[in-house]
């Protein structure tokens, strides 16, 4: 069977700084995985590449077999529909509402785009759609607020059912609860593993808390300065050896929170 | 005090660039002063001729009521309709303009080319092109606060796409969206608002500049006031005024209420 993600000899630099160097590992369909690594360590980079938003260096990815460097437009297009996004900061339309905002998901699966997923020209099955989209992530009584008037936990709600919109095969997730609160965080989390079980998805996502990341993952990947250092299953994985990851870097650092950048 | 860490001067020497700057700015200054035979006796004339000017306006004469609205109906004319083409041309444009818009290097070079023609050519220049290309009257006018309209509106609409947050619309990219998709899905709403404040701008602009483009014909109220004033009649020309100067003042009332309501 094809690996949902099959990535080899990955290698990404900003001039100068070489920031992944030669990462490679593949994600079975229906795996979840949680990438775990200081600030500055590449994970967001990783993150970004596999959805050809950064562009490679060197190396190769290929999602459900489609290899991401050698695609089109049109089928990078392809490609990326068939993965959910969810960022750190929610990147919700601040002018458009919890609703317009679940339905411009399914933007990439209409010819027309844009046209088929406005409020005012959306089918009534799209538009019943975001609604059990949202109703799934508990937010379809604020199916007409704008997101300034959501908090940050519901906000990445909203941005979950967004992805579910787009009905993906694989999500990936760039530090999903790093800005929200201790109570919302770990319910946000848990919200967005029960789908991704619910589904049979693939998940690859980015945590800083070990002890959630034990708590959910079926294998854990650890990244040091843009190499892979560790790649357990849940079982073997040693929680001295994943605290690790987080030290030795010099304390300014990790106070100012810069990284190894 | 360690050695190396010394207060900074109070002053610095200006660099040599500056004191160029400063010098050819001075004498240009001067030789302009010189230029305009500025005179003691001519101010004094001009007073007294001003004081002449403002006993034969007032009071001002409305005698001709009718004629004077007909003229600002079509000057509001000239500019609504003019600004609205200008508006709705200008977000194309914008877009070609725009870094994070534009298809390639090529198309937003010629748009910003064209956007920067429109604004470099001042509206009383484009109202005399059009008065020679399409003739005298409305049109003419029209034509001219399109062109300054665009100048205007689709340079500052760039501007706003390029600040607009990258985040929204690499959301949408990651969804598979197209290009378009993406602008008029998150970068035209992250927009919308400035925009709105952006055309009401341009809306009291045209205003201002079609009540100055009947001057050299191309319609509107500006006709009617340069024949009052080169037929000595300044009462009449005063009451043209004074339309004017309400005219413009309650729309730039009304643009500026809708404008703290929407931001």
């Amino acid at each position: 069977m094809t690996a949902a993600i099959a990535c080899s000899d990955l290698c990404v630099s900003y001039g100068q700084l070489q920031v992944l160097r030669g990462v490679s590992f593949n994600i079975p369909v229906g795996q979840g995985v949680v990438l775990l690594g200081a600030n500055g360590s590449g994970k967001s980079t990783l993150l970004r590449s596999l959805n050809g938003l950064e562009k490679l260096q060197s190396g190769r990815v290929l999602i459900h077999g489609d290899s991401l460097s050698e695609a089109s437009r049109g089928e990078l297009r392809r490609i990326r529909r068939g993965m959910g996004y969810v960022f750190q900061q929610f990147n919700l339309v601040p002018q458009l509402s919890a609703f317009q905002n679940v339905l411009l998901g399914a933007m990439g699966r209409h010819r027309l785009g844009l046209l088929s997923c406005l409020g005012v020209f959306a089918s009534k099955e799209e538009r019943t759609r975001a609604m059990h989209c949202l109703d799934r992530v508990g937010m379809a009584d604020r199916a007409e607020h704008r997101p300034s008037e959501l908090s940050g936990g519901q906000q990445q709600r909203v941005a979950i059912a967004r992805m579910l919109m787009q009905a993906p095969k694989i999500v990936i997730a760039d530090e999903p609860i790093a800005s929200l609160d201790p109570r919302a965080g770990p319910d946000v989390l848990d919200l967005l593993w029960k789908i991704v079980r619910e589904e049979n998805l693939s998940m690859l996502l980015t945590l800083h808390q070990i002890k959630l990341a034990t708590e959910y993952a079926d294998r854990i990947i650890g990244l040091s300065a843009g190499r892979i250092v560790i790649d357990v299953p849940i079982a073997d994985a040693d929680p001295e050896q994943l605290n690790a990851l987080y030290k030795g870097m010099s304390s300014p650092d990790t106070e100012t929170g810069q990284g190894l950048l | 005090m360690s050695n190396g860490s010394r207060v900074p001067p109070r002053f610095r020497t200006p660099s040599a660039f500056t004191w160029v700057l400063l010098v050819g700015f001075a004498a240009f200054f001067i030789q302009g002063l010189i230029a305009s035979e500025i005179s003691l006796d001519r101010l004094v004339r001009g007073a007294s001729n001003f004081v002449r000017f403002v006993g034969q306006a007032v009071p001002p004469n409305f005698t001709r009521a009718e004629g004077i609205a007909d003229a600002m109906l079509e000057t509001l004319n000239i500019a609504i309709v003019g600004v609205t083409f200008g508006c709705i041309l200008s977000v194309p444009l914008a877009l070609l303009a725009a870094r994070n818009t534009t298809p390639n290097t090529l198309t937003q070079l010629v748009a910003r080319f064209v956007i920067s023609v429109s604004r470099t050519i001042p509206d009383l220049i484009w109202a005399l092109i059009f008065v020679v290309t399409v003739g005298l009257g409305p049109l003419a006018g029209i034509l001219a606060i399109i062109m300054d309209t665009i100048g205007f509106a689709a340079r500052f609409y760039s501007e706003r796409f390029e600040e607009v947050q990258k985040g929204p619309s690499e959301a949408l990219t990651s969804t598979g969206a197209s290009r378009l998709s993406v602008i008029f899905g998150a970068i035209l709403p992250e927009s919308f608002a400035s925009m709105t404040a952006t055309s009401l701008f341009s809306v009291e602009k045209a205003i201002r500049s079609a009540v100055t483009l009947g001057l050299v014909g191309a319609g509107g109220i500006g006709v009617e006031l340069s024949t009052a004033m080169r037929l000595f009649r300044y009462d009449q020309a005063a009451a043209i005024i004074l339309v004017i100067l309400i005219v413009v003042i309650v729309f730039e009332q009304i643009s500026s209420s809708i404008r703290k309501r929407i931001i």
